[in-house]
C-alpha cells in the first residue's frame, strides 16, 4: 500500500535579505495510514517546517511531497487550502480554538468549511465531542475549559470531515502529564483504531511510548534515532474515552 | 454557520465599546462638519431659494445677492411686456443700520418685497403675518436675532438708517450667512430704509406663465431689457453660494473644516476597524491553516465591519439628532437633510468595509504557518 504522506528529497531554504538559511535538507519520509510517527529533535531542527510542508501550509524549495497520492509541491496557493480541507486535520500547541465560539460551534465551524452544515453539522459535532469525551461541554466556551479539555476539543475539530492525515504540533507542550497522556492516547487511537496517518511533533520524551516510529531531526536533516527512541513500546489500542483520567482536569 | 463575525464583535464588550465609540465619534464629527457646511451653504442663498420665482433680473455683472446695484424700475414694464411672463415684482436686499432705543447699532439686511403677493417674502412666520407688513414703517425679524437686535416683543419701535421701524412679527429659522440679520419690509418701506430712489430697484423677481420655456424666456428678457443679467433662480443661488463658500475666508474655513472632519472620521474608523480585525488575526490564521478559502475569511471580516458600521451609524445618528436640534437655536445651523443622512450611511459602511479591506490585505499575506508558533 502506498504511503499516505510521501516526502522525497525535500529541502527548504529561507531567504533573509542576502543570507540563506537551509531549514530542511534532502528529507525523505513516508507515513502510512494506521501509523503514528513522532517527529523529534531540538528547537530549530526543522520539525515544524517539515510538518508545515506535509500539511500543505508551506511550500518546499525542492523535492516532492505527496499527500493522499496528490503531488502538492507544485500546487498553487488556491489549491492547497482545498487539500488541507479534504485530507488534513491540525492540532496546535496553543489549541487555537475560537474563543468567541462555544465548543460545539468550534467543531461546527470546521465542519462548515468542509461543506457540512445545519442540523447535520450539529449532530456530527456532538458525535465528535463524544469521541473525545466532551459531549457535555457542547455549549461551553473554551475559556471555561482546562488545557487538556481544550486540546481534546482541538482534536475533535481536527477530526471534522474525517481527514486521513492528522498533524499535531507539540500537542502536549501546554498540558500536565495526565492531560498530555490522554491526548497522546487519543492520537494513538486515531492511528491504530481509525486508521489515520498521524504525525506528532514533540519535544517530550515521555510520549515516546505512544509512537510507532520516531523520526529524529537535527539541523534540517533526519538523523538516526537514539537507542531509547529506536524501539518505542506500542501499547495496545485503547478505548480512549474509557481511559481518560479525570484526576487533574476539571471535567 | 457559526456566527463568528457577530461573536467576534460581541464577545469582548470593552473592545466593542471602543469600536463603536470610534465609529460614533467619526460619524458625529462628519455630520457636524458637513452639516455646518450644508447649513452655511443653504443659508447664503436661502432668500433666493425661498423666493419661489423662475427668474431673477439683476444689474449687469452682479456676482451675488448682497452685491446688487440699483437700476430703473421702468425696466419692470419691459419685463412685464415680454411674452411668457406671468408676473414680475421689484425686490430689494440691502445692508442698513439698525438702531435700538438705547442707541446701540447693528448691521442688518433689509429685504423689500411686495406684501400683496408675498413673492420673496418671509416664511416660517411665527408671530404676526405678512399682511401686517402692508402698514407703514412695519418690519419683521427672526426670533434668532431678537437678542442681537434688542427686540423682545411685537410692537417695539426701532430705527433703520434713521427711519422708524416697528416690529410687527417674527419668523423662525431664517438665518443670514453674514452677521447682518434679515429684516423683512414692504418694498416701499425698504426703499426708504435703504435710501433708494423711488424709481429704482435692486432686483426683479419673474414668474413665467405655465408651459413657457424658461431658457427661451430668459433669452427673450436678456435681449429686451438692457444693462441687466437675467438669471434662473438656481443659477443665481449657485453664484451666491459659490461666492460665499469659495471666495471668502469664512466659506473656505467651513469647507476645510468639513473636509478635515471627513478625513479625521475616515482615519478614526479605519484605525478602529483595523485594530478590531488585527485583534483576531491569529484566529484568521487558524482558519486559513484549517483550509478556509480567503473568501471565507474575507466574509467574516467584512461582516464584522458591516455590523460595526450599521450599529455605529445608528448610535451616531441618535447623537447627531440632538446636536442638530440644539443647533437650531444657536448661531450656526447644522443641517442634516435626509440625502446627507443616507449618504453618510453609505459613507460609514464604505469607510468600515474599506478599513476591513486594508486588514484583509494583511490577512491575505498572513502566513498560515504562524499557527505553529506557539
Amino acid at each position: 500500500m502506498s504511503p499516505m504522506i510521501s516526502v522525497r528529497g525535500v529541502s527548504k531554504v529561507y531567504e533573509e535579505g542576502a543570507s540563506k538559511v537551509a531549514a530542511l535538507q534532502a528529507i525523505d519520509l513516508d507515513v502510512s495510514l494506521g501509523e503514528m510517527v513522532l517527529l523529534m529533535g531540538p528547537s530549530g531542527s526543522g520539525k515544524t517546517t517539515l510538518l508545515s510542508i506535509m500539511g500543505c501550509i508551506l511550500g518546499a524549495t525542492s523535492g516532492t511531497v505527496k499527500v493522499a497520492g496528490i503531488e502538492v509541491a507544485k500546487l498553487g496557493e488556491r489549491e492547497l487550502p482545498r487539500i488541507r480541507l479534504q485530507h488534513i486535520g491540525f492540532v496546535f500547541q496553543g489549541f487555537n480554538l475560537f474563543p468567541t465560539l462555544t465548543v460545539g460551534e468550534n467543531v461546527e465551524l470546521a465542519l462548515e468549511l468542509k461543506g457540512i452544515r445545519g442540523s447535520k453539522a450539529k449532530q456530527e459535532s456532538r458525535r465528535l465531542l463524544e469521541q473525545v469525551a466532551l459531549a457535555t461541554k457542547y455549549g461551553t466556551f473554551p475559556a471555561d475549559l482546562s488545557g487538556g479539555q481544550k486540546q481534546r476539543v482541538a482534536i475533535a475539530r481536527a477530526l471534522a470531515g474525517s481527514p486521513s492525515v492528522i498533524l499535531a504540533d507539540e500537542p502536549t507542550a501546554a498540558l500536565d502529564w495526565h492531560s498530555g497522556r490522554n491526548v497522546m492516547l487519543m492520537m494513538q487511537e486515531l492511528a491504530h483504531k481509525h486508521g489515520r496517518a498521524v504525525v506528532v511533533v514533540t519535544h517530550d520524551s515521555r510520549v515516546l511510548e505512544f509512537g510507532d516510529r520516531v523520526v529524529r531531526m537535527e539541523d534540517g536533516r533526519i538523523v538516526p534515532p537514539s537507542p531509547s527512541e529506536m524501539a518505542p513500546k506500542i501499547p495496545p489500542s485503547w478505548e480512549v474515552a474509557a481511559n481518560i483520567q479525570p484526576s487533574r482536569e476539571a471535567c | 454557520m457559526p456566527p463568528l463575525a457577530r461573536r467576534n464583535l460581541l464577545h469582548d464588550k470593552v473592545r466593542l465599546t471602543v469600536t463603536l465609540t470610534g465609529i460614533v465619534f467619526a460619524v458625529v464629527l462628519i455630520v457636524v462638519e458637513l452639516g455646518l457646511f450644508v447649513g452655511f451653504t443653504v443659508t447664503t442663498s436661502s432668500i433666493i431659494d425661498k423666493s419661489n420665482v423662475d427668474l431673477w433680473v439683476v444689474s449687469k455683472h452682479t456676482p451675488y445677492i448682497e452685491q446688487g446695484s440699483a437700476f430703473s424700475e421702468r425696466k419692470l414694464y419691459q419685463v412685464l411686456a415680454t411674452p411668457g411672463v406671468a408676473s414680475a415684482e421689484k425686490y430689494i436686499v440691502r445692508f442698513a443700520q439698525w438702531k435700538t432705543p438705547d442707541g446701540a447699532e447693528e448691521s442688518v439686511q433689509v429685504v423689500g418685497f411686495n406684501p400683496y403677493t408675498g413673492v420673496g417674502g418671509p416664511w416660517n412666520v411665527v408671530a404676526g403675518s405678512v399682511e401686517d407688513l402692508k402698514t407703514p414703517d412695519s418690519v419683521m425679524v427672526d426670533e434668532l436675532y431678537k437678542k442681537k437686535l434688542g427686540v423682545t416683543r411685537v410692537g417695539e419701535v426701532f430705527e433703520i438708517n434713521g427711519r422708524r421701524a416697528r416690529v410687527v412679527g417674527f419668523t423662525h429659522g431664517i438665518r443670514a450667512f453674514t452677521t447682518s440679520p434679515y429684516v423683512f419690509a414692504s418694498f416701499k418701506n425698504a426703499q426708504d430704509y435703504s435710501r433708494l430712489s423711488e424709481d429704482q430697484t435692486y432686483f426683479m423677481l419673474v414668474r413665467a406663465l405655465p408651459g413657457t420655456s424658461l431658457p427661451a424666456l430668459q433669452r427673450a428678457l436678456q435681449d429686451r431689457v438692457r444693462d441687466v443679467d437675467v438669471l434662473t433662480t438656481a443659477k443665481f443661488s449657485s453664484m451666491t453660494r459659490i461666492y460665499w463658500m469659495f471666495t471668502t475666508g469664512a466659506g473656505v474655513a467651513v469647507l476645510i473644516a468639513a473636509l478635515l472632519g471627513l478625513v479625521v472620521g475616515i482615519v478614526v474608523v479605519a484605525q478602529t476597524i483595523y485594530a478590531t480585525t488585527v485583534d483576531h488575526i491569529r484566529e484568521f490564521g487558524t482558519l486559513k491553516a484549517m483550509g478556509a478559502p480567503n473568501s471565507y475569511v474575507y466574509r467574516v471580516i467584512i461582516t464584522q465591519a458591516g455590523i460595526s458600521a450599521v450599529a455605529g451609524y445608528a448610535l451616531a445618528m441618535g447623537v447627531s439628532f440632538f446636536i442638530v436640534r440644539a443647533s437650531q437655536s444657536g448661531g450656526a445651523a447644522i443641517l442634516l437633510p435626509w440625502q446627507m443622512a443616507i449618504g453618510i450611511f453609505f459613507l460609514t459602511v464604505l469607510m468600515c468595509v474599506s478599513a476591513a479591506l486594508v486588514s484583509i490585505n494583511k490577512v491575505t499575506r498572513l502566513d498560515p504557518a504562524m499557527v505553529f508558533k506557539g
